[in-house]
């Protein structure tokens, strides 16, 4: 009788599938490590990036003071002078200096001014009593979130005992620019800025990149000159990005002169750095495409550029999408080569075109890490949560792209 | 119109294979891909409005010619022609020829059949529409319907046309290939081996169909099976080692093969 059990191996079979056994679990565990630290390093971002995402409001009845707000020049009135009063008004038993300062540094310095605008709005307000909205200070603010314990807990708690303290959801984050303040610093500036120099680099780096593509793929002669352009290709997709920046700086800055800090001139920088990264996905891409599909348009009588345009770029267009939108969500979270042009600065106001003054997101979170205050730690995990939201979203998309265009042939 | 009155004549073809006019010559041609020579000094004479069958074993150069022939070698980096390749009276690789017009005049039919990604209606426009042969909507949509008759496909898909043609079965595909390629109204057809991808019944669809087209288009076909050129071909070529053998007519070079590697080839020794 044949021998079909593992019993009638030499023992060369049981060392084949220890082999085996051993291979699968080094992978189970590599995939377990992987997924325990990118599953801590999301709970630990989330966890502490949440609140960020909220402020708290208290507020209150008060009299707008003729005295401290003129009718006929509202602007300059001390509207922050009168939340002051009022809330003090509230608690009559703190009466030393000290503590009447720190109960002031309660309320946000944005109260007043929203205040002033409310007043600005409608003049007839003056000398009446009017519910005001009061945005806590960020300290206060940690304090009522339960993330800190501070030396104020007496009078905060005494604070949210008169005046109720509630939680909304931070619009600021989302429509301010950055800021000092860490209640009023907030996310649009960059996320504009990110937009404005990401679709530069879109514009300028994607027809470049494809069409660079097309011609090395399909139309140039193989020859030393060709070979030459690749191996630099190649190489350039593995350039470290700084150098991509000090590039922009001497070219873009210093030779041509355009403006510091802008979102042009860093577009133009990640278009050269994605630019490899485009023209390899793409070739890739090209070359993907049967060559049976291009002989049988020049079989046809097509000449070469049409059966490229009409026949190739068309089935190779999905593959191409996917690899430029890869290129691009790296583009989306490059930090170097944007401090090397100024894009690291601090600026509040929310950029309105390409040329004016801005930062990136992960320059916001580079310049937020940096900051001493306690609440600009949880604005830093809040922006990088948005951050890998925007590159998860880029992702989802690249996918679909492909789900959608792909043929089959 | 023109391909009824030409089935009938179908019956008495053998017999008019030595009066048809040469379409295409070749003299002295020489193929080479970088250093390697695949083709040496080849001549050869090919008849219109019949079929001639490449035959050979692999890496013979039967491909390398057939696709000399409407210079789809052009697009294969390092390959060189020496010598003339003559349609008609005009040499095809004159300088003022340009391949595109050349191809308009001779088609080609490839190995795996290759629709493209389109919708059935879309492959056979295509030709006409770059080459600019239709007036009008309805013209174009004649001439489709033209070819895929021609191609012996318009029963089998005249209700969805506008179906994407890589949905079509293996032989309908390749039948397919063959009515984009006669929609440009060309002079010559090449084919590279139009059936090695087919099943038996698909392939004997195919060799009727070359038998049809025979009537009115100088056909050239590369074939791995000599059954198949047996059955298809008025002309055999047997190409060895880059050279080209024996030529003649099939009934006679499969009865009784002048050169003795020809005989070893058709009776199975090598190849």
């Amino acid at each position: 009788m044949i021998e079909l059990s593992a019993k009638g191996s030499n023992g060369l079979l049981a060392k084949r599938y220890a082999s085996e056994k051993r291979f699968r679990a080094y992978g189970a565990i590599a995939l377990a490590l992987t997924t325990i630290f990118l599953g801590f390093l999301l709970y630990d971002i989330i966890s502490k990036g949440w609140p960020a995402f909220f402020e708290s409001h208290s507020s209150l009845e008060m009299k707008i003071d003729p005295d401290k707000v003129a009718a006929g020049d509202i602007a300059n009135g001390d509207f922050a002078a009168i939340i002051k009063q009022s809330v003090r008004e509230q608690f009559p038993d703190i009466e030393s200096r000290a503590d009447k300062k720190t109960l002031a540094s309660f309320i946000s310095q944005a109260a007043g001014d929203e205040l002033r605008n409310m007043v600005l709005a409608n003049p007839e307000l003056i000398g009446q009593t009017v519910k005001v909205d009061l945005l806590l200070s960020a300290d206060a603010d940690l304090y009522y979130k339960g993330l800190i314990e501070t030396d104020d807990k007496l009078l905060l708690d005494k604070f949210s005992a008169k005046l109720p303290v509630t939680q909304s959801i931070s619009w600021r984050f989302w429509t301010n620019g950055d800021s000092r303040e860490p209640e009023l610093a907030g996310l649009l500036g960059a996320i504009k800025g990110s937009l404005f120099t990401v679709g530069i680099a879109i514009f300028i780096g994607l027809p470049l990149g494809v069409f660079a593509a097309i011609y090395l793929e399909q139309f140039a002669r193989r020859n030393r000159w060709t070979d030459l352009i690749e191996v630099n290709i190649n190489n350039l997709a593995a350039v470290p990005s700084i150098i991509f920046g000090l590039l922009g700086l001497a070219m873009f800055l210093n030779f041509f002169g355009l403006p510091r800090s802008a979102p042009l001139v860093g577009g133009l920088v990640l278009a050269l750095l994605v630019l490899p990264t485009i023209i390899i996905a793409s070739r890739a891409a090209l070359r993907a495409v049967p060559p049976s599909i291009k002989e049988a348009a020049l079989g046809v009588g097509a000449s070469k550029q049409q059966a490229v345009f009409h026949h190739v770029l068309p089935l190779a267009l999905p593959g191409i999408l996917t690899g430029t939108i890869l290129a691009l969500a790296r583009a989306f979270g490059e930090t170097a080569p944007l401090l090397m042009i100024g894009m690291v600065a601090f600026i509040a106001d929310v950029p309105q075109s390409p040329t004016d003054a801005a930062t990136v997101l992960p320059v916001q979170i580079y310049l937020w890490s940096d900051l001493p205050e306690l609440a600009f730690k949880s604005k830093t995990a809040a922006a990088i949560i948005v951050l890998i939201g925007i590159l998860m979203l880029a992702n989802a998309l690249a996918i679909y792209m492909r789900r959608k265009f792909e043929r089959r042939w | 119109m023109n391909q009824m009155s030409t089935a009938r004549a179908t019956e008495s073809n053998t017999q008019m294979v030595g009066e048809r006019t040469t379409r295409i010559s070749a003299r002295k041609v020489n193929i080479y891909y970088g250093e390697k020579h695949a083709i040496k000094d080849l001549s050869i004479e090919i008849p219109d409005r019949s079929v001639s069958a490449f035959i050979g074993p692999s890496g013979c150069g039967k491909s390398t010619f057939l696709r000399a022939i409407n210079r789809m070698n052009d697009t294969i980096e390092g390959c060189r022609l020496t010598g003339e390749v003559r349609l008609d009276d005009k040499n095809i690789y004159d300088k003022d020829v340009d391949v595109v017009q050349l191809r308009s005049h001779v088609g080609m039919v490839f190995q795996k059949p290759n629709p493209f990604p389109k919708s059935i209606f879309e492959n056979v426009a295509y030709g006409p529409r770059i080459h600019g042969l239709a007036k009008n909507k309805t013209d174009l949509e004649e001439m489709v319907v033209a070819s895929l008759k021609k191609a012996g496909l318009f029963e089998e898909v005249k209700d969805r046309l506008d179906a994407p043609g890589t949905g079509l079965s293996g032989g309908q595909q390749q039948r397919l290939c063959i009515a984009r390629a006669i929609a440009v109204n060309p002079e010559v057809i090449l084919m590279d081996e139009p059936c090695s991808a087919l099943d038996p019944i698909a392939t004997a669809r195919i060799e009727e169909l070359i038998d049809e087209l025979r009537q009115n288009y100088c056909i050239v076909i590369v074939t791995h099976s000599m059954q198949q050129a047996a059955r298809v071909s008025q002309l055999t070529a047997f190409f060895h080692l880059g050279t080209l053998v024996e030529t003649g007519d099939t009934n006679s070079m499969f009865t009784n093969p002048r050169d003795k590697r020809t005989q070893d080839y058709i009776t199975g020794r090598f190849g």
